[in-house]
């Protein structure tokens, strides 16, 4: 793949980040390719693994859905060969669990765990994860309100209007 | 008594107001219009900049200052024009920190016109150059370009315009209204010609960041260029900052000197809080960055759909307008705005705004939504549709 092709694969991965509903042929228009050179950059993409999915970011509690969800700080022993990765792609396998992430300080892993009821979330932690041979402490805290979300701020922002003309 | 409007200064009354005021006035108050008319970005200040305004705001930072601006301004600016095009400037002595670009040129014209001198402009450009020159006395010779030279000054047109009168000649690429910039080369050719005649440049880079292909090129880092450029740049449109009113002017000493002259008089300093805040804009540059790779989809999104609609159109290469030409209509530019204001509620800005030689085009600023980028061209194209079956 030569550079300009690579600089053509970061752009339409730069507008598919800020909007994944975009289609093919407007993409083509944004930077100036082809429809079907597009097309087979993303088919590309997916194969190789780098677009993973196309996901809506949801305000929950402005569509009333009401579910808990909580931060888990996980401190963890890695193990000999496999490091951290063992033990986070373990507890990645639970579909409660909606992102793991391994963090520097004073914990390793961060977890994200989803559920419908508090006693839902907190029964998940203390029956699946903590018991876990390698996992040596964990912290639970329950998410009260989001603010923001993959860069999509939730509340409702004013701005200023532009006038129509100006020269 | 007699009529007021006898008491209005010969200069400022022979300033002839704007044809199409009445066409202004109506677009500002049409409801639900989609505006391409606006010569400023749609993005908010960045918020780091910002909050830098309110930090500063908080710590009391309420006061004049130095007439020359805050010297942690200049020096910062003179480190980030040294970065990107090689120049240095004196923080002190060869910067001057203005209320936009706009006193900026003020100051510069007023500062070198005696009366009766000639600056020479090329046209189509932005609107305020003539009048400003008028003020200070001085007489505006334009060199028309157009779309067969991409909208370039060029060296040879530009030499035959020079008479013994000519002060100087205002350079300002990236181009408002056209989108047209100038390459390295085309710059040398008139770098040529002004050392040749021993001409002062004021260059309005105001558009400069907001460059899509190739890269900007500093008129004063040409060859011997620096001593004789006053070069004007600010905050407005890279940062998005139009209401900050933040500008700069960096060229030779005395001309800044007497460009302070006239600024501690009329202006004393520019305000505080945006002088705090630019500060922090110069430290954004991935902002910018995010911003222009916006506006570059849109610049491709706009001049595929003009075209595809039926208007040749003219390729952009940097700030934020494209400038189609609408002659196949046989409608005048001002005809081809207000009609389509009133027919489809789209707001465009008449070529011949921007001097007699832009009549035939329109200018269209694409600093808007992509969504309404798009129900815009689709209006535009309902418009067309219509005067052919007519």
């Amino acid at each position: 793949m030569n550079e300009k092709d690579g600089e053509k694969e970061l752009e339409i991965l730069k507008i598919l980040e800020e909007n994944a509903r975009i289609s093919d042929t407007e993409i083509a228009e944004l930077v100036g390719m082809e429809e079907n050179e597009v097309e087979e950059i993303i088919s590309e993409l997916k194969r190789k693994g780098i677009i993973r999915g196309y996901k809506a970011v949801i305000n929950r509690e402005k569509a009333g859905i009401e579910i808990v969800q909580a931060l888990i700080d996980v401190k963890v022993s890695p193990e000999r060969n496999t490091g951290y990765d063992a033990i986070a792609e373990r507890i990645s396998r639970f579909p409660e669990v909606r992102s793991v992430r391994l963090v520097s300080g004073e914990y390793d892993l961060s977890v994200l765990v989803s559920g419908k009821t508090m006693h839902e979330v907190a029964y998940f932690v203390a029956e699946k994860i903590a018991p876990l041979e390698q996992v040596r402490n964990t912290v639970t805290h329950f998410l009260l309100k989001t603010y923001k979300e993959n860069g999509e701020v939730f509340g409702e922002e004013e701005k200023g209007k532009r006038l129509a003309v100006t020269l | 008594m007699s009529r007021m409007s006898e008491r209005v200064a010969e200069k400022v009354r022979q300033i002839k107001g704007s044809g199409i005021r009445e066409f202004f006035d109506i677009a500002q108050r049409m409801e639900g219009a989609i505006s391409l008319g606006v010569g400023e970005p749609d993005f908010v200040t960045p918020w780091s900049i910002r909050e830098a305004g309110i930090f500063s705001l908080e710590k009391g930072y309420t006061s004049y200052t130095s007439n020359w601006g805050l010297l942690e301004l200049r020096e910062a600016l003179s480190d980030v024009i040294y970065k990107e095009s090689g120049v240095y400037y004196e923080p002190e002595g060869e910067i001057l920190i203005t209320t936009g670009v706009s006193e900026a040129f003020d100051l510069v014209i007023r500062a070198i016109v005696n009366p009766g001198d000639e600056v020479i402009l090329h046209e189509p450009s932005y609107v305020s150059y003539k009048p400003c020159t008028a003020f200070a006395g001085g007489t505006s010779v334009c060199v028309d370009t157009g779309v067969e030279d991409e909208f370039k000054l060029r060296a040879d047109k530009l030499e035959e315009t020079i008479t013994e009168r000519t002060k100087a000649i205002i350079l300002s690429y990236p181009n408002n209204p056209t989108g047209a910039t100038l390459s390295r080369k085309d710059l040398e050719a008139i770098a040529d010609v002004v050392n040749e005649h021993d001409l002062l440049v004021i260059s309005d880079e105001i558009y400069g960041k907001l460059t899509y292909e190739g890269t900007h090129v500093c008129f004063s880092s040409l060859n011997g260029m620096q001593d004789r450029t006053i070069l004007l740049n600010g905050f407005s449109k890279a940062y998005a900052m139009t209401g900050w009113r933040l500008g700069y002017a960096a060229g030779n000493k005395e001309i800044i000197e007497a460009m302070m002259k006239i600024h501690q008089y009329v202006m004393m300093c520019a305000p505080i809080t945006a002088q705090m805040a630019a500060i922090e804009a110069l430290k954004c540059d991935e902002e910018v960055e995010r911003m222009v790779s916006e506006y570059n989809r849109r610049r491709r999104l706009i001049v595929k759909g003009l075209r595809d609609i039926g208007l040749s159109c003219f390729e952009p290469k940097g700030a934020f307008y494209a400038f189609p030409s609408i002659q196949i209509t046989g409608l005048t530019s001002a005809e081809f705005a207000k009609r389509l204001l009133m027919e489809e509620k789209v707001v465009v800005i008449p070529g011949s705004v921007f001097g007699a030689c832009g009549e035939g085009s329109i200018r269209c600023a694409y600093a808007v939504s992509q969504y309404e980028l798009k129900e815009a061209l689709e209006r535009i194209e309902r418009f067309l549709e219509r005067g052919r079956v007519v």
